[in-house]
């Protein structure tokens, strides 16, 4: 169990975000590209910046809490799958304040 | 360059992009900081739970010193920058009315 220590805060992240698209209907899961569009250049660049952190010891990973699955630059599975949950529990509570708040404006209404 | 040069580089791009590049504004409405405030929370959470138990370590020369519930302080604002950028995406792209 000890390995899945990182995956465990992935799932949490997950559950506390995702009953907005189930009870809130926010509808950003079925917005597929434009889900796409957003994350994908923002993720690119992070995974960069934690390329390099890994590469010059900014920070690393205790190989016994992660499941050492690696991609690309030595980064562990759960690092690219933080850089694609996070930001969609973002746009999620960002979708869920509006749908509160229609009157709060966040510059893509028609 | 160290973590927290790197950090405040990413919130002062992540600002120019919502302000000057795709010109989302996202950083004066309400909306935004109301997310974040919520946000915010579960974020301090995740993290303390990443760091407290040593699953992500930092070198100690590499950040400022001081921590929030045991994560360094570059944190939040490695978070808020991957926020702000993402959020202001989707706007500009619901805007240009790319959603399915």
């Amino acid at each position: 169990m000890r390995h899945w220590g990182y995956m465990a805060a992935l799932i949490f992240v997950v559950i506390a975000s995702f009953w907005l698209e189930i009870f809130l209907k926010v509808g950003v899961l079925r917005q597929v590209k434009r889900l796409i569009y957003s994350i994908a250049p923002i993720a690119f660049l992070f995974i960069g910046w934690d390329g390099y952190a890994i590469s010059r010891r900014h920070w690393r990973f205790d190989p016994t809490q992660i499941l050492k699955i690696y991609g690309p630059f030595n980064i562990p599975l759960e690092e690219y799958l933080f850089f694609i949950i996070v930001p969609i529990a973002a746009i999620m509570t960002l979708e869920a304040v509006r749908k509160r708040r229609p009157h709060w404006t966040i510059g893509d209404e028609k | 360059m160290s973590y927290t040069q790197l950090a405040v580089l990413a919130v002062a791009l992540a600002a120019m992009l919502d302000l000057f590049i795709v010109r989302t504004r996202l950083l004066f409405r309400k909306a935004l900081w109301t997310s974040y405030a919520i946000i915010l929370p579960f974020q301090i959470l995740t993290n303390w739970w990443l760091t407290s138990h040593n699953i992500v370590i930092y070198t100690k020369h590499q950040i400022m010193g001081p921590r929030l519930a045991s994560a360094p302080l570059e944190d939040i604002a490695f978070g808020f920058a991957l926020i702000l950028s993402v959020l202001s995406l989707w706007v500009f792209w619901g805007r240009r009315g790319a959603s399915h």
